[in-house]
């Protein structure tokens, strides 16, 4: 395969910022452009991204691309705007966060240029000698890691949110290069009408340091309510299980795991919740896990450090209470 | 209305995890026999997708399923729940495929079965966990895809979406064809019916193999793997909870508080 050479990282702007993923993307894809002795290379695309990508340079790019696409952000459109990049990179690997955006382009993007993608990836690393990427990934609902890599340049992964570390900014910039975002058979077949927020209000689940989470044994809605109270009381947010989320006890924008959120916090309280590797994969990462579940046998024992056989309706009071008198 | 659905056999993916045993030598993860198979779960979301929308305005539904030895009665379920039609891509060959083959397959069986307005997937599969054969085959067959969608109506040759998003849900129109991956925000998936169980006994799998769809034998499955498994492997997970000790739950929970006050964590 012809020369590929260096690293594309896909950057996000968030609400006017250079988004937590895709600082987490520049942290991995700088260690990565050092092993190899390349670049690294942001591209971001949006509707007038204007300066903002520029700081991408104070997370560690080497170049930064802006293109502009007016409008919300559609998989189609942004898909065939990215095959443009090409034209001025050939990168080795293209690297995108595991998210609404990433995880709808990467795949996509892969596809159109014929090549593999490996998606939900938690750890990289460059195989000596043939510069391969290496990519680990949880399947079977994270129960195993599978190891991968492809022949195909480039190569396509998407990256699980908070699995690389975001960098310090240095005192770093340079200049933002459009490019041409063109157009495809598909441009106009997919119009997006409305974007609904329907997270809670209070402190983001994924930027939380603590997190209380509840599953199937607070029971109901009514339980709930009392799990985000002891939430807002240690200044915190509030998780749950796919099966709370399912059985609209709290909304689905607050389910951890494999296919909801993944969170990092400093405490994550799970009460009531069996420990399912599904969920498991979503907070693993977290300093110290705190268990309350009736069940001594449930698998959440096997990775908390602190636990609490119990009705979480007694333990949860008497914890608050106690804390409190500690004060 | 045709509406396709591409179903995916799995071993159970809440079966318990002493269900399964690993071979780091040969790197394959098997299920014991004890295991039910069963459809992704996701992929009877997308089953279910399709039948409200016959239910609402009239479809054909077929369902698509790929694999080596696949159970009849597994795959078979999307046509109890009132799906009409079943072909299989089943063969050898077609066994241990990434995300690149399948979608590559399922999109020649798709088009050698003929007209399509909307094709529906799950939106991964809870083996393997990828979510991308979706995109593929949109790829292959040159359309439009939106991902992730709790609910699906067909408005005017349009399909609207609400695609679920990590903060909300996107309302997005697409024009049909188009392929859309379901998400379990959809709801519970039905049950087989048994009013649908005489029309179903009778319809009888149609079964393909690779050259039935006009593709080598060499370029599906796991010769047509573009993405190779290296090693598979365990993960480490520290295994040393401190259970708080008392005479009751309420001296338990006295125990937690002194505990992680004392650690300096609350
Ligand atoms: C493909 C796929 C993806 C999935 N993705 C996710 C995901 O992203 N996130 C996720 O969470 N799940 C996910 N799941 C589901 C997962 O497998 C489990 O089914 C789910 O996590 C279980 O939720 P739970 O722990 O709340 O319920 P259960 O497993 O039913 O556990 C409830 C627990 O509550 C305890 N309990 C009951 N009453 C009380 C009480 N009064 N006091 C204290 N304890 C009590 C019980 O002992 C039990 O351990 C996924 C599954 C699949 C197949």
């Amino acid at each position: 395969m012809g020369d590929h050479k260096h690293i594309v990282v896909y950057g996000e702007i968030i609400e006017g910022q250079l988004g937590a993923m895709t600082k987490e993307l520049l942290g991995g894809g700088r260690g990565l452009a050092d092993v190899l002795g390349e670049d690294l290379v942001a591209v971001f695309i949006g509707d007038g991204i204007g300066e903002t990508a520029r700081e991408a340079y104070a997370f560690g790019a080497d170049r930064v691309y802006a293109m502009d696409i007016p409008g919300a952000y559609e998989a189609n459109l942004y898909a065939g705007g990215l095959a443009n990049i090409l034209e001025h990179e050939q990168p080795r690997y293209f690297l995108f966060g595991h998210d609404d955006q990433g995880a709808d382009l990467g795949p996509a993007l892969a596809f159109k240029l014929n090549v593999a993608a490996a998606t939900d990836c938690v750890e990289l690393s460059v195989e000596e000698g043939t510069k391969r990427l290496l990519v680990t990934k949880p399947v079977y609902g994270a129960l195993v890691m599978a190891k991968f890599s492809t022949d195909d340049l480039p190569q396509i992964v998407t990256v699980r949110p908070k699995s690389m570390i975001a960098p310090d900014p240095v005192d770093r910039t340079g200049e933002v290069r459009s490019l041409d975002a063109g157009s495809t058979a598909l441009n106009g077949r997919v119009k997006v009408l409305e974007k609904i927020v329907e997270e809670s209000e209070g402190i983001k689940l994924e930027d939380a340091e603590l997190i209380v989470s509840g599953g199937r044994g607070i029971g109901d809605a009514e339980g709930f309510k009392k799990l985000a109270e002891v939430a807002r009381e240690l200044k915190g947010a509030m998780g749950a299980s796919r099966v709370a989320c399912d059985n609209e006890w709290v909304p689905a924008t607050i389910q951890v795991g494999i296919t909801g959120k993944i969170v990092a916090p400093r405490i994550y309280i799970a009460v009531g919740i069996s420990g399912a590797s599904q969920h498991m994969s979503g907070c693993s990462r977290s300093k110290t896990i705190i268990a309350i579940n009736k069940d001594p046998r449930a698998a959440i024992f096997k990775q908390a450090q602190y636990g609490v056989v119990g009705d979480w309706k007694i333990v949860l009071p008497v914890l608050m209470d106690k804390l409190k008198a500690l004060d | 209305m045709n509406i396709i659905v591409c179903v995916k056999q799995i071993a159970d993916p809440e079966a318990p995890e002493e269900s399964f045993t690993l071979d780091s030598e040969k790197n394959v993860f098997i299920p014991s026999a004890k295991i039910t198979k069963v459809l992704n779960p996701f992929d009877e979301q997308a089953v279910e997708a399709a039948l409200r929308i016959k239910d609402q305005s009239g479809a054909k539904v077929t369902a698509f399923s790929l694999g080596a030895g696949l159970d009849r009665a597994v795959t078979k379920k999307p046509v109890f729940m009132g799906a009409d039609e079943l072909i299989l891509l089943e063969d050898e060959a077609f066994a241990d495929g990434d995300s690149w083959s399948t979608a590559r397959a399922l999109a020649e069986g798709i088009k050698k079965n003929g007209s399509y307005d909307l094709i529906l997937c799950g939106r991964q599969a809870a083996d393997w966990n990828a979510g991308q054969v979706g995109l593929g085959i949109a790829n292959f067959l040159g359309l439009p895809y939106v991902t992730v969608a709790k609910k699906i109506e067909i408005i005017d040759g349009k399909a609207r979406v609400e695609r679920v998003t990590s903060n909300g849900h996107e309302v997005v129109e697409v024009q049909l064809p188009a392929v859309i991956t379901v998400s379990n925000e959809l709801g519970q998936a039905r049950y087989p019916a048994i009013k649908n169980i005489r029309a179903a006994n009778k319809v009888q799998p149609v079964v393909w193999k690779p050259s039935d769809i006009g593709i080598d034998p060499s370029s599906v499955g796991k010769n047509g793997r573009r993405l190779h498994l290296l090693k598979l492997f365990k993960p480490v997970i520290q295994g040393t909870c401190e259970i708080m000790e008392g005479e009751s739950t309420e001296e338990m929970a006295e125990n937690l508080a002194l505990t992680l006050r004392r650690a300096k964590i609350l």
